[in-house]
């Protein structure tokens, strides 16, 4: 696929801007020192260390090619965070639970059946997935309808890739994805929190576009169970909740899909749920973020940007209100 | 039984010295794990939570006292009310500060901007600005100065504000659809204010059907 970006919609940060890796990501061992010093009490001294940063995982490693494209110049969140701070409601609803339980996740074999209006239903394996598509390292920003944000070198391809292989009828203007809802492998699924499984959905145009990510891994491995292993979506424009994990089946709609979310609160979560800092939530407001990780103690939390800061997608909405289809 | 029902005066202090260290405890942890950078990913959001979850405590224990006197007949109770009380007020003192400071900035306008449009903003900020005259007037120059009787009138205030956190909670809670917490602080909070209106109104019948006292009980004489 052939990808066009105007030289303007480069975000192409100044030199200076630029953190040497080994700097950022020695800030948390920094911190630890000195609070060590401070303390100076030698049981905390071990805590301490033991906060010290970690830059990658123990996962098999996922070979991909950075598509400079599509990498923001932001800072990467330092895996830890990103794999311990998780909204996985099927592993638990506190953000650190699915770190610790999703270990019951059984990802291998899996597959996901591709149905609905297609020219050609299909079931894919995980190996078949991985092959579809040659596998792009893409730097994106993810933001949180609940106020945060992150920053996470994913692995995978344009979800087009996908959809092209299916090759969906004329008919077909929704897609959703279903996700897994087993009761044996995940402990949360016995609170009736949402309708499981938990579904999420795109428009067709939405999901044609080549920033919608099917994502097979981060940071240069396989996904990390607590993350949606083994085969998720990251549409980087939208809320995180949008951004289905651990899929099992893909279908082709006419109609617009129920969406876990906006079933469960419509009034708070639209189909949508484009990230925008005009239309706060009912309860919190959406122009600004924490950066996880990054915007320390005492600073100030950063604006939040129209669509994420990918204005590229702006032309599929064009002529709609975003106030009203929020 | 007999012992711990009688604690001596000497005792209670004691006791209430170990409390007040131990109450200060989360504040210390909070302090320890920011300095070793063990407050999880989003350290604000844990401060906010944990400050919340303590103020909660203190409030539905403060509220507990009472009944809890009656209940198992331990009067010296009455005198650790005061500072579960006031650590209530510390606590959400503490939450405030951190919505205050570190979610805006100092920034007046934004905040009230906040209060106003979002329900569950408005009832926590109720909750405090309803607690702060109770904890001026919680030493015994303003319980003198206002008299017992207007003292303990203000004082039923926490008869609202104790389910105004609650409401809180509940309302910060549904929005990921969280109620367990929320319905077992509702329903404590309920029984402990039902005690309250049973107690006075036909106290003598309702511990006599909850076999917790006869026709002439020690928790009916000792309300004079």
């Amino acid at each position: 696929m052939l990808i066009k970006i105007r030289p303007d919609q480069i975000d192409i940060p100044l030199s200076s801007e630029i953190t040497p890796q080994q700097i950022y990501a020695g800030r948390r061992a920094f911190m630890g020192q000195m609070a060590a010093g401070a303390l100076a009490g030698g049981a905390l001294l071990g805590a301490g260390s033991a906060a010290a940063q970690s830059t990658g995982g123990n996962g098999r490693k996922l070979p991909a090619r950075l598509n400079n494209a599509y990498a923001v110049m932001d800072k990467p969140t330092a895996y830890q965070d990103a794999t311990s701070y998780n909204n996985y409601y099927e592993f638990g609803t506190d953000k650190a639970e699915p770190a610790r339980t999703a270990g019951t996740l059984k990802t291998n074999p899996w597959s996901v059946s591709i149905e609905g209006e297609v020219k050609k239903p299909m079931t894919l394996d995980l190996d078949a997935l991985m092959k579809l598509a040659p596998l792009e390292e893409r730097i994106y920003r993810l933001r949180c309808v609940e106020g945060w944000s992150m920053v996470i070198p994913w692995i995978g391809y344009s979800l087009s890739a996908l959809i092209k292989k299916a090759d969906p009828t004329g008919a077909a203007k929704y897609v959703e994805f279903v996700t897994l809802a087993d009761k044996k492998q995940m402990p949360g699924l016995s609170d009736p929190i949402l309708n499981w499984p938990y579904t999420e959905g795109l428009r067709l145009d939405e999901a044609n576009h080549p920033l919608a990510l099917l994502t097979l891994g981060m940071y240069g491995e396989v996904l990390p169970n607590q993350n949606g292993a083994p085969v998720r979506v990251i549409v980087p424009w939208k809320y995180g909740f949008k951004s289905a994990k651990s899929i099992v089946k893909i279908r082709f709609l006419k109609e617009q899909p129920k969406t876990a979310w906006s079933v469960y609160a419509p009034n708070e979560y639209g189909f949508y749920s484009n990230v925008n800092p005009e239309v706060d939530h009912p309860r919190w407001s959406q122009a600004s973020e924490r950066r996880i990780g990054e915007d320390g103690f005492f600073a100030r939390k950063r604006k939040t940007l129209m669509f994420n800061g990918y204005n590229d997608v702006a032309g599929l909405y064009t002529g709609m209100d975003l106030k009203r289809y929020f | 039984m007999i012992a711990i029902k009688d604690l001596s005066t000497q005792r209670v202090r004691q006791l209430r010295h170990f409390i007040f260290v131990l109450a200060l405890l989360p504040l210390v942890r909070l302090v320890v794990f920011a300095f070793l950078d063990r407050l999880g990913a989003n350290p604000i959001e844990f401060i906010t939570r944990n400050t919340g979850d303590w103020a909660l405590y203190f409030l539905v224990g403060t509220l507990a006292i009472t009944p809890l006197r009656r209940l198992t007949g331990w009067n010296w109770l009455v005198r650790l009310r005061r500072m579960s009380g006031l650590y209530a007020f510390f606590y959400v003192f503490l939450h405030f500060t951190v919505f205050f400071w570190l979610d805006h900035f100092f920034d007046l306008q934004e905040m009230w901007h906040d209060i106003i449009k979002r329900p569950f903003i408005t009832v926590g900020m109720a909750t405090f600005v309803l607690l702060i005259p109770l904890a001026l007037t919680s030493n015994n120059a303003m319980v003198r100065y206002l008299g017992g009787k207007r003292w303990q009138w203000l004082h039923r205030l926490t008869y609202v504000i104790v389910p105004l956190g609650v409401l809180h909670f509940w309302w910060v809670k549904a929005g990921k659809n969280l109620l367990f917490q929320p319905i077992v602080f509702a329903s404590i909070v309920t029984a402990l204010l039902l005690v309250r209106v049973l107690s006075q109104k036909n106290r003598q019948r309702f511990l006599m059907v909850l076999g917790w006292g006869n026709a002439d009980g020690h928790a009916v004489k000792e309300r004079k």
